[in-house]
């Protein structure tokens, strides 16, 4: 374990002459996208291409009486009005469950509503035209009868007896359950000096990605296959889900992901109106494109959170955590997600609730239940922001109440650094975390003493400041555990394949994808690494399930722990295979020779011996020259899927400094501070630009983000106007740092840096504003968002 | 010309264009779909995310909140002419280095907000930067990269000038 500083080091772990594994390599895609040269689906068009516009439920919940489409049928450039009932002989619906999750149930859920739309912004009807706005257009002219029925909006009586079944075939609006007790909780409660217990309650918010989804599908009836442009995270699973539902067989149907405007796990669902995409391209025998307007965005993307979690702690005088008991109650939409389901979330805070601490005692329960609003799924750090904000929020007002710093409470409880392997409450296994490390770290980091010390001084000025924390535990790099294993097509394995070309060059094609993330320059570093090129001579495949090993997709914090692994064996081993061609042609053992900077040289004197290119020359073009029976084989393939352990947990604390004015109640966000530790550090700068803006996305949640629903199940903020984002003003300049402790389940050691920022924002964002809130008798804060109107309240100036 | 369809005659990126758009077309369609200048984005269609920021006669603008029939007379420009003309080829390198794009959606955009900042001279503040840039939405990054990307420009620019 070690301590790594902002700036990255030079050297690596890691044993290779030239390597790039550590080093803040710029990315190798930027230069297009700032050039306004990047191709993103809402750019792409085809030949014959149509467009397609929704005409969606008003209504939250309404039987479809009848629909005439006659008038739209006529109006200018429309190519086809199509019902539910008319795509359903096209494509066959789906429903979102996971065997895994025992008990987990939903309904059928078609690509445009049958008969029925149970939340308002479910399609109902499509319009393809020759452009958008003539297709909107013609929505407007679609005559639809509805009958309304009672919405069901209020998980806290979703179960009740008089409440509506939304799905009377299943009996209830109970989506799934789980109840897990383990240690004595009862005895620990017993044990405890003091008990603090309270609700805390996460809005529903949305990723807001700054390019809506966007498809385009092309069904050629020449070829018999399905071309599929898509925004997503997952090629491959789309790839199973298009073929299995169109009735074609997978090779039939091809993805393609070129660049996408921001995912966070929005991306990576199955969403009706692209399925009717898919649908209506193969009943048109033409390309039709759909582009999500920011409204529909709002209405139909993945919502996520909106969790109500009763919880309460035991806390001993001198510190110790003696027992946890939380109980989650979470309102999805009226069908689980597809194929990743919507009962994830509440499993995982579950799963991670009370996970970076020593306390076994732990009963908890969640409960997922089916609403008449828009559905919930994945949205980045998945349960992470909810578990930590409940476990953080927790601990901290524990503190207060025994008057003990709640830094020194979390060093008497957090599990030492030196206990691993080791597991939380619920069970969950971590190969090796460092909580204590990033602990001390961040605390001198920050000044915390110092900080403490200004605090006070401002509180006699009447300025009150807040400094808060969250630790946090992070899941990434999932092998089968997460999905497989639940009867899902989701691959946890991902392939590199790296080929060697006529001039020396290195070409890898990669299962995981681009998101912005930064797969693609950690794709190449893992490459030009461990096969021994110049990184400008890699150059990366993603996105496209014809021309990529088969593989999961970016999720999950998954692409540069798995899918770097890939690419580091594989370039490995065609280092192999070029050592033994060139050792063939200099007559020398492969064992002695190396590749260095595009040189194979003699490993042990590091003197040049033979260019790539002149090997790739050979063996191209000259393969007569080399022995009988020597064949050069110039690609490599290898694959990895983490074995040793379900998930590779990372770790870590952020800390908050902020101020609020207590006549406003508007917070100003000071400081953020994060300290990480995601194992080997691949890319130094692109990890912490992660953490950031995963932070930022978490900040969102803290303060601006929710989706406001009425009783009657409208949203009433669908827009940017009113749906508060992280804008540049209110966002804080954010210090990362790392400690590194590595997985033993891949030779890189990396494991993955994508949610950690927003796991632990928004219960760091609570625990300062209630820490400088406290000193003025305020109730603790625990309803995210924290509006000024809830601080004002909580002060009692309202 | 009928009551729907205008004729507007214009330079996009110095390029003489005479075209016939409807009166709705937003310039920001009109771009991407008759010109197929794809670099400008559409993110929110309601002037919120400045995805669509475009110049028109020098200054920055909102291209979802202009219509086509607006520009006739206009000298538009786009993130693909400020590009090729190299103009804020120093700001690009600087977002490259600093890694002040993600998903890159916001960035074009982005890059234009900024460099009509710059293009005022001087070394402003990390504050009047995160003002310049507050109406332009990036989901990716958290801003920080984007300032520092920034700063940086104008403090080289300020010494260049030296």
């Amino acid at each position: 374990m070690k301590i790594t500083e902002d700036s990255p080091s030079a050297l690596t772990a890691l044993d290779r002459p030239n390597s790039y594994i550590g080093r803040s390599v710029p990315r190798p895609n930027m230069a297009r996208l700032m050039q306004g040269r990047a191709q993103f689906v809402s750019d792409v068009t085809l030949p014959r291409m149509a467009h397609a516009a929704f005409v969606r439920s008003p209504h939250a919940h309404a039987k479809i009486k009848s629909i005439d489409s006659s008038a739209a049928k006529q109006a200018p450039g429309v190519v086809a009005v199509v019902t539910g009932a008319e795509l359903s002989k096209v494509i066959t619906p789906w429903v979102g469950v996971l065997t895994h999750l025992k008990g987990l149930k939903s309904a059928p859920q078609h690509a445009i509503a049958v008969d029925r739309a149970c939340w308002a912004g479910e399609a109902v009807c499509a319009v393809v035209a020759r452009s958008r706005a003539e297709a909107e257009d013609a929505c407007e002219l679609v005559q639809i009868e509805y009958e309304e029925l009672i919405a069901v909006t209020d998980a806290e009586t979703a179960l009740d007896a008089k409440t509506l079944v939304i799905h009377p075939e299943l009996g209830d609006n109970l989506t799934f359950e789980r109840v897990h007790t383990a240690g004595n909780p009862e005895q620990g409660f017993k044990a405890a000096d003091a008990v603090v217990e309270t609700t805390f309650v996460f809005g529903r918010h949305t990723g807001v990605t700054n390019e809506p989804r966007a498809i385009v599908a092309d069904w050629n009836a020449g070829d018999q296959r399905m071309t599929v442009y898509q925004g997503t995270q997952a090629p491959h699973m789309m790839q199973n889900l298009f073929a299995k539902h169109l009735g074609l067989q997978e090779h039939q149907v091809r993805v393609l992901t070129k660049d996408v405007g921001g995912s966070f796990g929005i991306k990576v669902h199955t969403y009706a109106d692209e399925m009717a995409i898919v649908a209506l391209s193969k009943l048109l025998k033409r390309p039709v494109k759909f582009v999500a307007d920011r409204i529909e965005s709002f209405v139909t993307d993945i919502h996520a959170r909106d969790h109500r979690v009763k919880a309460r702690i035991g806390v001993k005088n001198d510190g110790t955590i003696t027992a946890w008991e939380i109980d989650d109650l979470t309102g999805i939409g009226p069908y689980s997600v597809y194929p990743r389901t919507s009962g994830i979330e509440a499993n995982q805070v579950v799963n991670l609730t009370g996970g970076p601490y020593t306390c076994p005692n732990y009963k908890a329960r969640a409960r997922v239940v089916f609403l008449n609003k828009n559905v919930m799924c994945q949205y980045r750090a998945v349960g992470h922001p909810i578990a930590t904000a409940v476990t953080e929020g927790l601990v901290e007002l524990a503190a207060a109440k025994i008057g003990m710093d709640p830094l020194e409470l979390r060093r008497r409880n957090l599990i030492a650094d030196d206990a691993h392997p080791s597991q939380g409450p619920s069970g969950i296994k971590f190969e090796a975390l460092s909580h204590h490390a990033a602990l001390a770290h961040l605390d001198s980091m920050m000044n915390y003493a110092g900080l403490r010390a200004e605090q006070a001084a401002l509180r006699q000025k009447g300025i009150y400041r807040g400094i808060g924390f969250a630790s946090f535990v992070e899941v990434t790099n999932p092998s089968a555990a997460f999905y497989g294993v639940g009867g899902a097509k989701i691959s946890a394995q991902d392939g590199a394949t790296v080929r060697l070309d006529a001039t020396g060059a290195v070409f890898c094609h990669i299962g995981v994808t681009e998101q912005g993330q930064g797969a693609e320059a950690v794709t190449a570093q893992c490459v030009a690494s461990a096969f021994g090129v110049p990184i400008e001579r890699v150059r990366v495949i993603m996105g496209d399930t014809d021309n990529t090993p088969y593989g999961g997709g970016t999720w999950a914090s998954r692409a540069a722990g798995i899918g770097g692994e890939a690419a580091w064996q594989a370039g490995k081993a065609l280092r192999q295979n070029v050592v033994a061609i060139a050792g063939s042609i200099l007559q020398a053992k492969p064992d002695t020779l190396d590749i260095r900077n595009g040189v194979v040289v003699d490993r042990d004197t590091g003197k040049e011996r033979i260019g790539l290119d002149e090997v790739a020359r050979i063996a191209y073009f000259r393969p007569d020259t080399l022995p009988t029976g020597v064949q050069a084989e110039l690609v490599a393939t290898r694959h990895y899927v983490p074995r040793a352990w379900a998930f590779s947990f990372t770790n870590g604390i952020q800390a908050s400094y902020l101020e609020v004015d207590t006549d406003s109640g508007f917070v100003k966000l000071l400081n953020h501070w994060c300290v990480e530790d995601c194992g080997t550090v691949i890319n130094p700068q692109l990890v912490d630009e992660q953490i950031r803006g995963g932070v930022v996305q978490g900040l969102g949640a803290a303060l601006f983000e929710q989706c406001v629903y009425d009783d009657r199940g409208q949203l009433l903020n669908g827009n940017m106007a009113d749906y508060l984002v992280p804008m540049a003003m209110e966002m804080p300049d954010i210090e990362c740092a790392h400690v590194v402790t590595p997985t033993a389940d891949s030779e890189l050691g990396a494991k993955g840096a994508g949610e950690a920022g927003t796991a632990g924002a928004p219960g760091c964002v609570m625990n300062a504003i209630n820490d400088a809130l406290r000193p003025l008798g305020a109730a603790a804060l625990t309803d995210m968002p924290f509006t000024p109107g809830k601080i004002l309240r909580a002060l009692g100036k309202v | 010309m009928s009551e729907h369809r205008c004729d507007i005659k214009l330079t996009v990126n110095g390029e003489t264009i005479s075209e016939t758009v409807e009166a709705r077309t937003t310039l920001v369609d009109f771009l991407r779909e008759a010109l197929s200048l794809t670099g400008s984005h559409v993110g929110c269609e309601h002037g919120v995310c400045g995805a669509c920021t475009v110049r028109v006669d020098g200054v920055i603008v909102r291209g979802c909140l202009m219509l086509a029939a607006q520009c006739d007379g206009a000298k538009v420009e786009t993130i693909e002419g400020v590009s090729d003309a190299g103009e804020i080829a120093d700001l690009q390198a600087a977002f490259e280095r600093r890694n002040a794009l993600q998903c890159g959606f916001c960035t074009p955009g982005m890059l234009l907000t900024a460099q009509e900042l710059l293009r005022g001279g001087g070394v402003p503040s990390r504050d009047k930067i995160r003002e310049q840039i507050s109406g332009n939405y990036c989901r990716c990054t958290g801003y920080q990269a984007i300032v520092d990307a920034i700063e940086a420009v104008a403090q080289e620019r300020a010494e260049a000038k030296r």
